[in-house]
């Protein structure tokens, strides 16, 4: 019995060595996406979630902590964003390479300037996270920032590849920069357009494209919308009308088009992240897509 | 630069000629205010220029630090919060039961089965018990440490208990975990569960009759989980045997050792599911049962103690979906646990002064679904069965034990529960009860799960 046992364990460990390349695990698909871009075929990466998820609330599913227990890179976006089951995750799955402070692991928030930081933190105002909103990646300048970071620890982890790495940081930030300077122009048609969002997870989106984010549609972060809060925003933009409400891949529609048949301003799901429509394949189609949609909505 | 010096060498040419029509025809005053005014334009124009020219070059700064370090942009909120603070988090559990029962909840049994532990009944009528206080957090960076204060009120009496209070060590290499101090027992898929994680207002009857309601004692556990896609986890304990199904004070500390094995993984993005196999062997030394003073029923049976080995297994399975991996809005939950024991020694009653040998089989198995159908609302069902067959030289003794094998107790039990969000919980349950022989005993609760302060998510 104890003989099958170690073959077993022997196999598994074997069949474990037998892919050299680095693994990594990421929270969110953009990050996966960007590992993607930035570690090219020296890596097997993997996301926790989809485009069509809720990350604030996901189960620490076994498969998770499986993925956890071999991953040599670990990238989230932290400020308690993934708080309901990364740290599950990475206390069950025994695997001190990954663990926060080590360099196998990589919190984005950690390297942006973060916005809608609360002054006060009280489970009364719904979902607050304490160190600001976490949706970072809204903003595709953070991406190039935290891409940085990635480059980095790559080269850390995998010394023998880190000149390829580093090539593939140089190209990527030359595409994403002209990339940026393309959107930034695309956008020029929908600066200052007021919008209405559901969850606040567009700031950082709004803040860069310049665009006016009249009301939301939770009145408090986490909390479904509620019947008074939405009558009251129809009420609003009978007087000043938005020019779309916009509303995550992931979210229920629900609450946004009832708003829709109401005040007559049209609803739209933007895919939010990668894989939020089947259009948003990687980072550069998401932004495109993001730019696409929101442009309809121009005049 | 360039063409502010040439328009004020021009400015000067302009105002020159204008001095010399001025100065031929008056007197030197007027000359000397001329050339002051002269000056305060040329002045004026010079200070123009150097504002130009400090913020050209502030401009040029700014685009150079662009250029060069426009990544690593300075984190400059990044303070650890949540579970990673320096303060530890804290959480309290606020549960109320009104419960209703169409018998005397004194007189619960479940015939074949010695009650131990805190098996039975919650309190009639209005009741605030089982409340928790949980203080968390990584004492550094290789241990977590958790202790969770049980606060029941038993009789007229509050009573504090120790429900939890263990170290885990986190980044032991190569998938190993280690947990020490009190906490509750990895087999089975409930019983590392707390009771505000219940999806009914109580345990399954299986956890009642072989576990005491939930197996907690002192002890170490050694987890490995392996390098595999698919969940593989192998763990063992050893506990001191304080506590049902174990128990007495002459262990020496070291009454129950326990294996646990859980596989697991997903089916497509919205399909998840765990299955189990526990092995829980203990060493009792004079276990009490019966009258024991936990214990809030077993008033129909005398009190008994047993003395012996007994070998627990369980077997669980739990599916899992939530679509797209969405539990929000809607999610099915499926869970069934079958339980096999056998126990060998001596039962006795009376203070010992009538003592019987026993060898008792005894099995259970529960099966429950719950489906959150809309946002904030669920619906549950749970079916409950144990059997028994126990032998001993003198059947009165196990009679009087509460070991009579010739009733099977069932359960039925279905629940609504309503949740704001995932701090606040309401249910409804009803269970129609054949623990005991005779009419099914209708019982009812209403209860409240309420949670605040720093709570972090739940296991699978």
């Amino acid at each position: 019995m104890k003989n099958l046992v170690m073959v077993f364990v022997l196999a598994l460990t074997m069949v474990s060595n037998a892919f050299a390349e680095i693994r990594i695990l990421t929270c969110e698909p953009e990050w996966s996406s960007l590992a993607r871009e930035l570690a090219g075929d020296k890596a097997t990466v993997h996301s926790a979630t989809t485009g069509l998820q809720n990350v604030h609330k996901i189960t620490a599913r076994p498969s998770l902590i499986a993925k956890m227990r071999r991953a040599d890179l670990v990238i989230c976006t932290g400020a308690d964003l993934e708080a309901a089951w990364l740290p599950l995750l990475l206390r069950k799955s025994g695997n001190p390479k990954v663990l926060p402070g080590k360099p196998g692991y990589i919190e984005a928030a950690n390297y942006v300037t973060m916005q809608e930081i609360p002054t006060s933190i009280d489970r009364s105002e719904g979902d607050v996270h304490p160190q600001g909103n976490p949706h970072i990646h809204t903003d595709p300048r953070n991406i190039g920032r935290v891409a940085q970071v990635i480059g980095e620890r790559l080269s850390g982890i995998d010394p023998e590849n880190a000149s390829y790495y580093a090539r593939r940081l140089v190209d990527f930030n030359q595409r994403w920069d002209a990339a940026i300077a393309r959107w930034e122009n695309e956008a020029k048609s929908i600066r200052g357009m007021p919008i209405v969002t559901q969850h606040k997870s567009w700031i950082y989106l709004i803040e860069w494209l310049g665009l006016e984010r009249v009301a939301v549609l939770e009145a408090k972060p986490g909390l479904p919308p509620g019947a008074g809060h939405l009558a009251s925003i129809a009420q609003q933009l009978e007087q000043k009308p938005a020019k779309v409400i916009i509303r995550a891949a992931y979210q229920s529609p629900r609450a946004s088009e009832w708003l829709a048949e109401r005040s007559k301003v049209p609803a739209v799901a933007l895919p939010f992240t990668v894989g939020g429509n089947e259009n948003a394949r990687d980072l550069f189609s998401l932004f495109d897509e993001t730019l696409r949609i929101l442009g309809q909505f121009a005049r | 630069m360039c063409m502010y010096t040439r328009s004020i060498f021009i400015a000067l040419l302009i105002g020159l000629p204008a001095v010399n029509t001025w100065a031929a025809d008056s007197d030197i005053d007027q000359l000397k205010r001329e050339l002051e005014l002269m000056r305060q334009t040329y002045e004026s124009r010079i200070q123009q220029l150097e504002a130009r020219i400090t913020e050209l070059a502030n401009k040029q700064v700014e685009t150079d630090r662009a250029v060069t370090s426009r990544p690593a942009a300075p984190a400059t909120t990044a303070q650890r919060s949540g579970q990673n603070s320096f303060n530890p988090g804290i959480a309290a559990i606020l549960n109320g039961k009104v419960n209703s029962y169409s018998h005397d909840p004194d007189n619960y049994a479940l015939p074949g089965f010695q009650l131990g532990g805190e098996a039975g009944l919650s309190n009639e009528g209005l009741t605030a018990e089982e409340s928790e206080l949980t203080i968390s957090g990584n004492i550094d960076d290789r241990f977590f440490g958790s202790i969770t204060l049980g606060i029941h009120q038993d009789e007229s009496e509050t009573e504090v208990e120790l429900e939890e209070a263990y170290i885990e060590a986190v980044g032991l290499a190569n998938g190993f975990g280690l947990k020490a101090g009190r906490f509750f027992s990895e087999v089975g898929y409930l019983n590392s569960k707390h009771a505000h994680s219940w999806d009914f207002a109580d345990q399954p009857l299986a956890y009642r009759a072989f576990l005491g309601e939930q197996y907690t004692d002192d002890g170490i556990q050694v987890r490995w989980l392996a390098p595999t896609d698919l969940f593989l986890e192998l763990g063992g304990e050893y506990m001191r045997g304080a506590s049902f199904p174990a128990g007495g004070s002459d262990n020496e500390g070291k009454g129950v050792y326990t294996l646990f094995t859980h596989l697991g993984g997903d089916v497509g993005v919205s399909h998840s599911w765990r299955v189990g196999l526990s092995g829980l062997w203990a060493d009792a030394r004079e276990r009490g049962a019966g009258g024991d003073e936990h214990a809030h029923g077993g008033g129909g049976v005398e009190p008994s103690v047993f003395a012996g080995d007994g070998n627990l297994w369980i077997a669980d399975f739990v599916w899992k979906w939530a679509p797209q991996g969405n539990p929000t809005e809607r999610n099915f939950k499926f869970q069934a646990e079958y339980f096999h024991r056998r126990e060998d020694g001596t039962v006795s009653v009376d203070d010992g002064a009538e003592l019987t040998d026993y060898r008792g089989t005894q099995r259970g198995w529960y099966a429950q679904a719950v489906y959150q159908f809309r946002p904030r609302w669920r619906i549950g069902g749970r079916y409950d069965q144990l059997w028994s067959r126990n032998r001993g030289s003198d059947a009165d003794v196990l009679n009087e034990a509460g070991l009579n094998d010739d009733y099977d107790p069932t359960r039925y039990s279905v629940m609504l529960d309503y949740s704001r969000n995932e701090f606040n919980r309401v249910r409804v349950q009803y269970n129609r009860d054949k623990s005991r022989p005779g009419n099914a005993d209708n019982q009812f609760t209403i209860q409240y799960i309420m949670s605040f302060g720093a709570h972090g998510g739940h296991q699978f």
